[in-house]
């Protein structure tokens, strides 16, 4: 059942390093990961790739297999011809710390960036009522397992370095969208913060990360679509433009 | 000398799952300065593969629950061998827990009238756990990340400095803490991205590490659960509790071989999923023990009932407790009753609409999707026991979680010991790190409160001997390779110490464990130090071979079968046995193991139960000792 496969695997740091060519054994039922992993017992003790649940549940063996987004834990090796190279090299838009392990200390960045859920201040731990269908549009933006591969695909920062100043990427847009939907948040500007804050705006739709989410979210449609629509709609729409000068929100430009 | 980054902290939390995140929020909330260091980056902590849920008794989907009933049901899980105050703190303090994380912004599962859901799970008398689909462990840590983040920005805003009281140090690991006169004085580790050393002066130090999974190759866990926090503990002068009792959860894949060992939650028997041999039979009717045989089903048509008639029927055999299952479907497969792959089936297709299990387990469909090319919603799925869960772990002082041989040492979760006696329930992990998390926490604040401001040092000498330690493996040449040492300890823990165990081969395991301690001795590796696994590996393996010899020392010596520990020698539970916890110390090379009494738990508690009941479990002097009660 076994065979060899040919894997090109980048080896180095973000000074220098190359594709390194490889052959090894492959069992049936085997994903990318396991592969990787033979290499490391039998040929290449210090190659590096980060892993933990082997399960698609924690989003940490983000790799690039054949320049394609993907976790190598959920990338099936049934999937390829027997006879194929298969090429492994790490997440492009991060830059490479060894192999395939990346820096992706920009989407922690990010993420601090997001002002926090902000709780009901009249309603006590314990008494928060919320019906199903009004929680289960932010449970689809909270499956993110966070493995970054929106923000690797997303062609606003993966060839421009110079947009990851004000752009924080799907995977944020998301979070946004999910804190704007939560039906018990206390802040009003969600939209407005993506927009001025997020660089919303910078999107163009190209539905790239709904391509490689591994937790199948529409981001693009679910997401980053209804909170363009709404950023409009606040944005130009006279009444709540007037409605807004009236009761004077703070904060409205989602500094925090 | 080589180069250390220093850091001083008030706290240093070690791990950055469920208890590390919630014991930082605590310890912050107490104004403690925080450092959070973690092996891997933040989020991605093992509790993200808790599926089922977080039990507690709020009684919003039978509102006969209660918190004596969630204690009875942990007292009858764990075999009676559970730290009654910590199932008692545990059971009481776990609605709180969950309610306050939804302070936090998580959003769980709905009931009908708004409330949080809950679901049934093995071994609860009630509905219990606080549930987002099967992916509850993904939404805490989520949660809990995020209120961190929340902190950090009152920081920023009020002090300009967003790290001032919480740091996250990620991919970092803890090699070694530092005591003087029984006191910690702080911990070392190296960034696993540089090799960089890292080293923390602080007088208070909370092991959240988690399991001890890596010292057998079929295993839920992952590679991060290498027994650190345990092993470190005894090389600080803390001790471990109940390391016999490992919990083989009944249900990890079988196929394809690579994923053998991941989770299949218990949600899917919870829901309504059933085993069956390889002739179709619903074996667990077969295998429920008199302990438990009032609360189970008889009949496949009772047990149906109980889906939607709790309070008239009893419950499925298919929702024993973890142990029961597991030995059920080991008992199976060896009287050839298995799988072709040598599993048992489990099957939910049969039992439910194809778009309810899509909405209930959407994470379980997912993963046989596109791990073993199952459709869950229209096969059985083929399942069998995986190594899950140490119910082992660091002794504490319940109620501050603080070790109680070394000062300023404290744990919570997995890592420590005796919340779940011989074993432990379903969904009672996720509320355990919440309330124990908290605790530990709170504990090492109120610590540092009680010692004063006097400042801790590491020694210097310690210091470097220690990074002298952590260096050889890469200065040695031609030593052997950590990956085929580590593949031999899978070996002798999984064939000679696994879930059913005899004295022949516990002994044999340890005569082996020591050859392995032996080799681990000669270690090399190539490489340098940056994002090196090989290295990472041949440092992990001290841990690993310290805890697996604590699991083996004391499962020879506890001679009965009882929850997670089953001897073929010794069948059957022994009352005489309860009365005794087995405590493993180290010296740092080998490990000791003492009998010490079981706390006697108090009438009040015991009065929850039968005296029926209570026979199954205690010797006769401990009966006739009871006050005559209700009956």
């Amino acid at each position: 059942m076994g065979y060899k496969a040919k894997f090109r695997v980048y080896r180095g740091d973000g000074e220098q390093g190359g594709l390194e060519n490889y052959e090894v054994d492959v069992n049936e039922g085997e994903v990318v990961l396991d592969i990787i992993h033979r290499l490391q017992a039998t040929q290449t003790p210090d190659l590096a790739v980060r892993w933990n649940c082997k399960a698609g549940k924690c989003g940490s063996c983000s790799a690039e297999v054949n320049g394609k987004p993907r976790l190598l834990c959920m990338t099936r090796m049934s999937t390829f011809d027997e006879n194929e190279t298969i090429t492994v090299t790490p997440m492009r838009a991060f830059p490479v710390i060894r192999d395939l392990v990346t820096n992706v200390s920009f989407n922690y960045t990010k993420a601090r960036q997001i002002p926090a859920f902000a709780p009901p201040t009249d309603i006590k731990a314990g008494d928060y009522r919320m019906q199903q269908i009004d929680v289960e549009r932010s449970q689809e933006f909270r499956k993110c397992i966070e493995c970054f591969l929106c923000q690797d695909t997303c062609h606003v920062v993966r060839d421009h370095e110079e947009n990851k100043e004000s752009f924080a990427g799907p995977r944020f847009f998301i979070r946004a969208a999910e804190l704007d939907m939560h039906p018990l948040d206390a802040r009003t500007d969600r939209k407005s913060f993506a927009k001025a804050e997020q660089g919303l705006g910078m999107c163009n739709i190209t539905k790239c990360c709904t391509d490689v989410c591994p937790e199948h979210i529409k981001i693009t449609d679910n997401a980053i679509i209804p909170m363009k629509e709404r950023v409009v709609d606040t944005k130009y729409d006279p009444v709540v433009f007037i409605g807004k000068i009236l009761r004077r929100k703070p904060r409205e430009t989602g500094k925090i | 000398m080589t180069q250390i980054e220093r850091h001083s902290f008030d706290v240093v939390v070690m791990g950055a799952g469920g208890a590390g995140l919630r014991a930082a929020i605590e310890a912050r909330m107490m104004g403690k300065s925080v450092a959070i260091v973690t092996k891997s980056l933040l989020g991605k902590a093992h509790t993200v593969m808790a599926e089922g849920g977080a039990a507690a008794a709020m009684g919003n989907v039978n509102s006969k629950d209660n918190w004596q009933v969630h204690f009875v049901d942990t007292m009858r899980g764990g075999k009676f061998l559970n730290n009654y105050r910590m199932a008692e703190l545990h059971a009481k303090e776990s609605p709180d827990r969950v309610w306050e994380l939804e302070t936090y912004g998580a959003l769980f599962d709905r009931t009908k009238d708004g409330k949080i859901s809950q679901r049934n799970f093995g071994g609860h008398e009630y509905p219990r756990l606080a549930h987002v689909g099967d992916r509850t462990g993904l939404e805490l840590i989520r949660t809990m990340q995020q209120k961190i983040i929340s902190l950090q920005q009152d920081d920023e805003r009020e002090f300009g400095d967003g790290e001032k009281f919480i740091k996250v140090f990620a991919e970092c690991s803890v090699q070694e803490i530092f005591t003087k006169d029984g006191a910690v004085t702080g911990c070392m580790g190296y960034f696993r991205e540089t090799g960089d050393f890292i080293a923390f002066d602080t007088a208070a130090i909370v092991l959240a590490t988690g399991g001890i999974g890596k010292a057998y190759r079929v295993t839920s866990n992952s590679w991060e659960y290498t027994g650190d926090g345990h092993a470190l503990a005894m090389r600080a002068g803390g001790s471990l509790v109940n390391m016999e009792f490992l919990q083989f959860h009944p249900t990890g894949m079988v196929w394809p071989p690579s994923v053998k060992g991941i989770l299949v939650t218990e949600s899917v028997r919870g829901d309504g999923g059933v085993l069956k041999n390889s002739e179709g039979k619903r074996f667990m009717f077969d295998y429920v023990p008199d302990v438990f045989r009032k609360q189970y089903a008889e009949t496949e048509e009772e047990a149906d009932r109980w889906y939607t008639d709790a309070d008239n029927n009893r419950r499925p055999p298919e929702l024993l407790p973890r142990d029961e299952v597991a030995r059920a479907i080991n008992s199976e497969v060896k009287a050839g009753r298995g799988t072709p792959n040598g599993g048992v089936y489990l099957d939910i297709a049969s039992r439910l609409p194809a778009e309810q299990i899509l909405k209930r387990l959407p994470s379980m469909y997912h993963q046989f999707k596109e791990l073993a090319d199952v459709d869950i919603t229209k096969e059985a799925m083929e399942v069998g026991p995986t190594c899950h869960y140490v119910m082992g772990g660091v002794e504490t002082i319940p109620d501050t979680c603080a070790s109680p041989y070394v000062k300023g040492l404290f744990a919570a979760g997995e890592v420590g010991g005796g919340m779940h006696g011989s074993n432990r329930l379903g969904g009672n992990s996720l509320s355990d790190l919440l309330v124990f998390g908290r605790r530990a926490g709170l504990g090492a604040a109120e610590y540092l409160d009680s010692r004063g401001g006097a400042a801790v040092a590491i020694d210097e000498a310690d210091l470097q001997a220690a990074v002298d330690a952590a260096l050889a493996p890469l200065n040695a040449t031609d030593g052997e390779n950590p990956y085929t040492i580590h593949h031999d300890l899978q070996t002798v823990m999984g064939d000679l110490v696994g879930i059913i165990r005899n004295a022949d081969e516990v002994k044999d395991a340890i005569v082996k464990l020591d050859a392995l301690k032996a080799r681990a001795k000669n270690v090399s590796v190539a490489g340098d130090r940056v994002f090196n696994p090989g290295w990472h590996l041949a440092l992990d393996l001290t841990n690993l071979l310290l805890i697996s010899e604590s699991v083996a020392k004391a499962a020879l010596i506890r001679e009965e079968s009882r929850g997670g520990h089953t001897r073929d020698d010794f069948p059957t539970m022994d009352p005489k046995w309860r009365q005794v916890n087995l405590i493993c110390k180290s010296d740092g090379t080998a490990v000791e193991v003492t009998q010490q009494p079981v706390p006697t738990i108090p009438t009040e508690l015991l009065s929850l139960f039968d005296r029926a009941e209570l026979k199954k479990y205690m010797t006769e002097e401990e009966l006739t000792a009871l006050p005559e009660e209700k009956n």
